[in-house]
């Protein structure tokens, strides 16, 4: 048996016992994971397949150890994902022995209360809040996780640890509770229910280092590959599936790219890089001059993309 | 690394936006594109300089009206510290505002613009950081271009708040002043040859010397139990492990502890964290505990070291800060999140209203307002086991719910 002081000093964090640090964002994560399965009846931890959400499956496997997780994990399907993030959900789902709910975009276009997009900057990331507020409901959820992090956007930096939606799912952002210290009040009406985001307070490098750190297996599009892909505005896109529209003069070339978030294909861009190695694509992201979001095409759509579709029930 | 949770006070116009801005930008935490975003709404609007308040005001409304309404978190980090900022806007909801940042904050930024020197708000700013117990305080006067950089300003500000310090009730608190250009750059991440009558530390400079170690206040042990968990699994058939976070000092494996509020005694067995077993539970870290015999412990319990506990009682005063548009009043009941710990409440009584501007108090009072801070004596349906907020941050401090509305309509600190 060592300490935890020990363990913490030979791995760098945690210096000379007591201090917090990048460590403490871990154990406020555990903290607020345990907060949840204590304050609510049907949480449930929305996985996307993205790294954050992966992230988010490991903090939660730490919080209930020698438990299982003990919430389900739910994954809105817009039918757009790449085949990669699929494969490895699947992958996990049953490691973990955790169950696995999929609702489809699909489903709810095909229900007639989406209507699907049409054009250039055609994309699916819009009508998925209506598909996750009918699974919400159908579920009677009352707390959802969610890997959002205030350092990505910033409407998402005014978002708090444990954020109320109305029955509508709707967010009131001129309208919410403060969190003081460690308290976390998740007290709520029914048919209310409540957005959790663990790590509120990393950074796109820490959840990279953390994946470094604890050996975490990522979908294998996060490291650099080659890829058939075209240019558009700036930015680079997958010319290897037929959900990204790709007009006749935008010519398709071979490049070693990989992806920073893991959206849908359709609204997430590439990145060239050369990273194929965790300890690689940790370095690129400490010297990267572009914002992890400066790759998604939904946030671009104006100065308020983000905040517009958080108030309607988006994460 | 490490993190460090600052909160900033100012008024409206102090440029605390532009200081977070700046930050951002001489520490080179500015991405291409958002940098590019800035420059081109800067553009839009006709400015000559780069507004960096754009780059924190994330709502419509905020952009809008050119201020900042909610609390935004900011990121950004050095070789050798993570920084995490909350922007606290400096109008109506100030007070609600500030208290929220400060509570989390472990350093506080209080701007004064040089121009207008010492005003009732720094008053308000800094009775709150010192109310709060922020142990590290920088009083950065700002706006130094526009009074010529003159030293004899900076000194007159600086012993104006002087003298206000000799009012305050937390005196470890360390406080220390800078003169700054949050628009121009000046002593905020690089040293100004505008102020060569100022030799001490730049902002940044203060903040990456900043001792994370002596920065949070050390009380007694509390170990209050969020979650039992019970695999129930062929290996772990007979786990009972009690899962919480450890605050104020350590615990470790063969420490006696008493469980609260069955008094029962014990001995802790083993510390979990993950799939690892440790001999100590440092500050502040998210542990699973077993004990040694078979007691009965369930969530809202809490665990704390042989003679070391903390009070056990159904009745204290507290000094609370009001949070809702709706008014505590004298005899309603409230629900006390203590921790992670509710119980039912009544405000037995106001005992009286404290001005936040170190002027006094007010007595008489039946009702609090938002932003109203006072005293206030309240009665529980069952004991809790508390410290006062002097001896324990987290042990010391509970949130008011209101039962109609669920919202959290105040913060209290117990005497």
């Amino acid at each position: 048996m060592e300490t935890i002081l020990e363990e913490i000093q030979s791995t760098g964090t945690f210096k000379s016992g007591d201090r917090p640090n990048a460590n403490a964002l871990e154990h406020e994560a555990i903290y607020i994971m345990r907060e949840v399965a204590a304050q609510f009846e049907r949480p449930v931890l929305l996985f996307s397949g993205g790294k954050d959400s992966i992230t988010l499956v490991r903090l939660a496997q730490k919080a209930f150890w020698p438990a299982k997780i003990p919430f389900p994990l739910m994954h809105i399907d817009t039918g757009h994902n790449f085949p990669e993030t699929i494969e490895f959900r699947d992958k996990l789902v049953k490691e973990l022995g955790v169950e696995l709910i999929v609702r489809n975009v699909q489903d709810s276009i095909d229900q007639g209360k989406v209507v699907e997009e049409t054009g250039k900057y055609a994309s699916r990331n819009i009508l998925q809040t209506t598909t996750l507020l009918d699974a919400i409901e159908e579920f009677k959820f009352d707390a959802c996780i969610g890997g959002a992090r205030r350092d990505e956007e910033k409407a998402r930096a005014k978002e708090r640890i444990f954020s109320v939606r109305d029955d509508f799912g709707q967010w009131d952002e001129k309208n919410q509770r403060p969190e003081l210290f460690d308290m976390l009040n998740g007290q709520i009406e029914m048919g209310q229910n409540v957005r959790v985001f663990p790590i509120s307070n990393w950074t796109e490098l820490d959840v990279w280092s953390y994946i470094q750190k604890e050996n975490i297996e990522i979908p294998s599009i996060y490291f650099a590959h080659k890829r058939n892909t075209f240019l558009r505005d700036g930015l680079i896109w997958s010319a290897e599936d037929d959900v990204v529209f790709r007009a006749e003069d935008e010519t398709v070339e071979e490049r070693m790219v990989r992806f920073r978030t893991v959206g849908d294909m359709s609204c997430t861009a590439a990145v060239e890089s050369y990273a194929d190695t965790i300890d690689k694509v940790v370095s690129e992201i400490r010297d990267s001059k572009i914002s992890e979001r400066g790759a998604r095409i939904d946030d671009k759509r104006s100065e308020a993309a983000m905040e517009k579709r958080k108030q309607q029930g988006y994460f | 690394m490490e993190v460090l949770k600052i909160a900033t006070a100012g008024s409206v116009d102090d440029g605390k936006s532009t200081l977070i801005g700046r930050l951002l930008y001489d520490t080179k935490s500015l991405t291409d594109d958002k940098l590019e975003a800035i420059e081109k709404t800067s553009k839009l609007k006709g400015y000559d300089y780069l507004d960096f308040s754009l780059a924190t005001d994330g709502l419509v409304a905020e952009r809008e009206q050119g201020i900042t309404i909610d609390v935004a978190h900011i990121y950004f980090s050095t070789a050798s510290k993570s920084y995490i900022i909350a922007d606290t806007p400096g109008h109506v909801e100030y007070t609600r505002n500030m208290v929220t940042g400060a509570s989390t904050s472990q350093a506080a930024i209080i701007l004064i613009d040089a121009r207008k020197g010492v005003i009732e708000q720094t008053n308000r700013h800094f009775f709150i950081n010192n109310l709060l117990r922020v142990k590290d305080v920088v009083v950065a006067i700002n706006k130094m271009d526009l009074v010529d950089f003159s030293e004899e300003r900076y000194n007159e500000i600086k012993s104006d708040f002087e003298q206000l310090m000799q009012k305050r009730d937390y005196e470890d608190q360390k406080i220390t002043f800078i003169p700054v250009s949050a628009l121009k750059g000046d002593n905020v991440v690089n040293h100004s040859e505008n102020t060569p009558w100022y030799d001490g530390q730049t902002l940044l400079e203060h903040l990456e010397e900043l001792d994370l170690q002596d920065i949070y206040n050390i009380g007694t042990p509390r170990f209050p139990v969020q979650y039992v968990i019970r695999p129930k699994t062929d290996d772990f058939h007979d786990f009972r492990g009690f899962a919480g976070k450890v605050y104020g000092g350590e615990l470790s494996v063969g420490d006696e502890v008493v469980i609260l509020p069955s008094m029962t005694k014990s001995r802790i067995k083993g510390i979990y964290f993950y799939d690892k077993k440790y001999k100590t539970a440092p500050r502040r870290s998210s542990v699973t505990i077993t004990l040694e015999d078979e007691v009965n412990v369930s969530r809202g319990d809490m665990l704390a070291k042989v003679g070391d506990l903390p009070t056990i009682d159904k009745q204290f005063t507290a000094t609370v800060s009001w949070m809702d548009s709706e008014k505590l009043t004298a005899g309603g009941k409230y629900i006390v999140q203590h921790g992670i710990n509710k119980v039912l409440a009544k405000v037995d009584s106001i005992e009286h209203k404290i001005l936040p501007d170190y002027s006094g108090i007010e007595e008489g009072v039946t009702a609090l307002g938002m932003n109203d801070i006072a005293r206030v004596k309240f009665r529980l349906n069952r004991p809790i086991f508390y410290d006062a907020f002097k001896a324990h941050r987290t042990n010391g401090s509970f949130i008011l719910l209101d039962t109609r509305t669920n919202n959290t309509a105040g913060v209290g600190f117990i005497n």
